[in-house]
């Protein structure tokens, strides 16, 4: 029993640091802009499939790191573009229009790829991978890779946020985005370098999500990236710690639901933690009650 | 001409009139052959879309929040509909009505209960709210056997073209009976400035809890004669895309307007007959519609205004009017 | 005479921040009273605690003698406390008739039932409130106004109809939070002039926070003064012009900058 738990957790930190990963994005985009961004998910999603394209279409093999960094420029990239081309006229609009905008971005990226694309397709193994045995423990190089480029990643991300003039300059804005012009920050470049370090990671997950489950299709943003949003709110939306937080919570919860009930109550399960936590601690773990001025 | 059709605009007595006539065209479609099965059957889609397309415009129009849970209502009432024309009822005359009426209230409940989370969440996380609801209620039906689970029901066909003009129209009266009350008045005033509203004494929370339930008891109306008509009703019919298609309506005709949801339903639902041929892609075409509408003209087109003839004669000239 | 608001020991923490603490204030039945201090003393602070908008850390604030800490801000306009905001709060896309039905609406009794079927009462009903807030609207010069969306009227009718909206709810005690914010001197002499006329004509006890000296003094019966959260002097006009406490924290500096 318990090894049966121990073998769990670790599929857990799999799935979890999947999660954390694409909870970063919403999270971040929430804290400079206080907006849903519903497209990151599909943005995870085109992550997946823009690694099966250069992994399948290209005549020559690239090595794993470079196809990684292709797929997180690529989805990167095009996270800006959404927020240049759909976001930022909306600015000033009232909050309900860009969460509409961000909803229908979404859908218009998923239904886009149902329709170039409408069934399963099957990641090629990029990665050779083997199995370790720790007493009775197996865990596979390949989930040691993901759990691996997953912590690299956010390491990365925290150093950026914490030590450098575009994490200062990110913050500033996510703590008062209207004096932080004054002080000559160019705040839609650091809005799009947001979108743009957000989504990267987004695409890195939607690959690293189709190395560890290979079946992929247009539906996975639904059924994992907004998943991966309920762990931000976990966590509290906005708040970067809690995103990784709650991806790691929200993704043990559901590995053990799925261990010890019955599968098909996987999305139920999630989505009424979300319930929950919003009916009861609606800004999360780690988040703040923004202030209200009267 | 222009004359003329302005004192149609302001006659009191078209309305009741264009109701009356289309309430025997319906009759008459029902027991002659006017129009064939197929364009019966959009008929019947475009009174649906209307009943769902205003009741939603109460919640996100008038009161100015976002739902993307529409489509969870409409399951809640299409599938206690079913149970009860499936499991519980013999058939008679009073099946549909029964059917209709339970699974609006089944869903005005559950309205209840989301308007509750309402008092302390608004705006996005407001929104997140409604979303769950809608996935709990698809990934809820899934799983409950009773129900047919993944699998769907298949509930008789009842719905007919006079039914679903009946309801269209009990539907907009009341929701325009509603808008220009003090009730609709302090829902407006929640969407303005709920602080302010407070202020003013304005019961916000009787105003949420009415906007709630009267919503989501039509969006279980429009879930119920759906179900009755479409013969197959399964999860997937009340997912994310039925609610974003609500939402094109709304945002398309014209927030805050009943003519506009009027509008908005009548050019969406012929609209998407129209784009038929274009199968999944027409799930790319109508969020890129409202994407588009959210850029160029967030309000649609009747946002905020609305006809002389829905207004009360009291209201006739409190009122902005296009 | 009786006090109408009583503000008793009250703190507010918001974090580490007091931004009052251990405020005392009194207000008399029928009285205009004036609340007064620099500028971040805490006063619109204050209003929002007497509207139910924050919560008191600690003390008591009683309305007709009955405790209203903590009550929902909703209720506490119910039980007769009207305000204005200080930078004006109004459903700026409705008309300006609308914007002062939504407050006399509280007087209206019919039910969603009776509403949604459109019953008898509430045409009566619905007839009186058009009636009533019309006439509202008149000695405020809104008259011609009132099909008007009232987000689009100039700013100096916009702060006369959120008076008009406050008066709509019926108050006995109406909080005004600087309602001459940005007029000129012969406005302000207009404004002392028309609030004393809105007291008397509607049987309705001031409060107001308010910059302009010659305001205060002219109409305030009584007078607040505030400073860092704290009640640093209260009295009537006379008096306040007098301690020494208020000129140094107060007068003395914004004198200076008037004259």
């Amino acid at each position: 029993m318990l090894y049966y738990i121990a073998q769990q957790t670790i599929n857990a930190i799999q799935l979890g640091s999947i999660y954390a990963l694409i909870a970063l994005g919403y999270s971040m985009v929430y804290g400079v802009l206080v907006m849903i961004n519903f497209a990151h998910s599909d943005l995870f999603m085109l992550g997946a499939f823009a690694c099966l394209l250069l992994a399948t279409m290209l005549p020559v093999q690239l090595p794993f790191v470079v196809i990684l960094l292709l797929v997180m420029a690529i989805i990167g990239l095009l996270g800006a573009l959404i927020e240049r081309v759909a976001y930022r006229p909306l600015r000033g609009a009232p909050r309900v229009s860009a969460i509409i905008t961000a909803l229908g971005c979404g859908l218009v990226i998923q239904n886009t790829t149902l329709s170039l694309s409408p069934y399963p397709k099957y990641m090629p193994e990029l990665f050779n991978s083997r199995t370790l045995t720790f007493s009775g423990l197996t865990i596979t190089t390949l989930q040691i890779l993901i759990i691996g480029i997953s912590f690299g990643l956010m390491v990365a991300l925290d150093f950026l946020i914490r030590k450098t003039r575009y994490g200062m300059a990110m913050r500033a804005i996510s703590f008062d985005v209207r004096t932080v012009p004054l002080m000559g920050i160019p705040v839609n470049r650091i809005i799009s370098l947001t979108f743009l370090v957000g989504a990267g990671l987004g695409g890195a997950a939607g690959m690293l999500y189709g190395l560890a489950y290979p079946q992929i299709s247009s539906g996975i943003g639904i059924l994992i990236g907004w998943k991966a949003f309920i762990a931000a709110v976990i966590g509290g939306i906005g708040s970067i710690r809690g995103a990784v937080l709650g991806g790691f919570l929200l993704g043990l919860v559901e590995v053990m639901a799925v261990a010890f009930t019955d599968s098909s109550y996987r999305d139920l399960i999630a989505y009424s933690l979300l319930l929950l936590i919003l009916v009861f601690k609606p800004y999360g773990l780690l988040g703040q009650a923004p202030n209200q001025k009267v | 001409m222009r004359a003329f059709f302005e004192s149609l605009g302001r006659s009191r007595m078209a309305l009741p009139i264009l109701v009356v006539l289309g309430f025997a065209f319906c009759v008459a479609c029902e027991f002659l052959p006017i129009i064939n099965t197929y364009t019966k059957g959009v008929l019947i889609m475009v009174g649906i879309n209307i009943i769902l397309c205003a009741s939603l415009n109460l919640v996100n129009g008038y009161m100015g929040e976002f739902s993307v849970g529409h489509a969870g209502f409409m399951a809640l009432g299409a599938y206690a509909s079913a149970v009860m024309t499936i499991k519980w009822l013999p058939a008679s005359v009073f099946e549909l009505p029964l059917a209709v009426l339970f699974g609006g209230t089944v869903a005005a409940a559950i309205g209840f209960l989301l308007a509750l989370l309402s008092f302390k969440t608004r705006g996005d996380y407001l929104a997140i709210i409604t979303l769950a609801f809608l996935m709990i209620v698809k990934s809820a039906v899934e799983n409950i056997e009773y129900l047919g689970g993944p699998r769907g029901m298949t509930p008789p066909v009842l719905t007919n073209l006079p039914w679903a003009f009946f309801w269209v129209v009990v539907t907009l009266w009341i929701i325009r009976n509603l808008v220009y009350s003090k009730f609709g008045r302090a829902i407006t005033a929640i969407r303005e400035d709920e602080i302010a509203a407070n202020a003013m004494g304005v019961r916000v929370r009787e105003a949420k809890i009415l906007a709630f339930s009267t919503s989501a008891f039509f969006g279980g109306v429009a879930g119920a004669l759906y179900a009755q008509v479409n013969f197959f009703i399964d999860p997937k019919s009340f997912d994310i895309v039925r609610s974003t298609e609500i939402l094109v309506m709304v945002y398309l005709g014209g927030v805050a307007s009943l003519a506009g949801s009027i509008l908005g339903a009548v050019i969406f639902t012929l609209l998407f007959q129209a784009l038929q041929d274009l199968g999944t892609w027409r799930m790319v075409v109508m969020p890129l519609i409202l994407v588009l509408l959210m850029i160029f003209r967030p309000r649609g087109i009747m946002g905020m205004k609305e006809l002389p003839w829905f207004l009360p004669k009291r209201e006739l000239f409190t009122k902005r009017q296009p | 005479m009786s006090a109408l608001l009583e503000i008793d020991n009250v703190t507010k923490r918001f974090g580490g921040l007091c931004a009052i603490s251990k405020c005392n204030v009194r207000v008399m039945e029928g009285h205009a009273h004036g609340i007064i201090g620099p500028n971040g003393a805490g006063k619109t602070t204050l209003f929002n605690l007497i509207t139910g908008i924050y919560k008191p850390t600690e003390g008591d604030i009683r309305f007709r003698g009955e405790s209203i800490a903590g009550l929902r801000p909703g209720r506490i306009a119910l039980k007769g406390i009207g305000r204005t905001f200080q930078n004006i709060r109004l459903c700026k896309n409705l008309t300006v008739l609308d914007n002062v039905r939504i407050a006399f609406d509280s007087q209206l009794h019919y039910s969603p039932l009776e509403a949604m079927l459109r019953l008898p009462r509430l045409g009566r009903d619905e007839r009186r409130s058009i009636d009533e807030s019309m006439k509202l609207l008149e000695p405020f010069g809104l008259t011609p106004h009132a099909h008007a969306v009232a987000g689009d009227m100039s700013y100096g009718l916009q702060r006369k109809l959120e008076i008009a909206r406050a008066l709509a709810l019926k108050p006995r005690l109406l909080l005004l939070d600087e309602p001459a914010a940005g007029l000129n001197t012969g406005e302000t002499a207009a404004l002392t002039e028309f609030l004393r006329w809105v007291k008397s004509e509607f049987q309705v006890t001031l409060v107001l926070i308010e910059h302009h000296m010659h305001l205060v003094m002219n109409l305030c019966d009584r007078i607040t003064v505030l400073d860092f959260g704290q009640t640093i002097a209260e009295g009537t006009p006379a008096e306040i012009r007098e301690n020494p406490r208020v000129i140094d924290a107060y007068l003395g500096g914004t004198e200076v900058e008037q004259g």
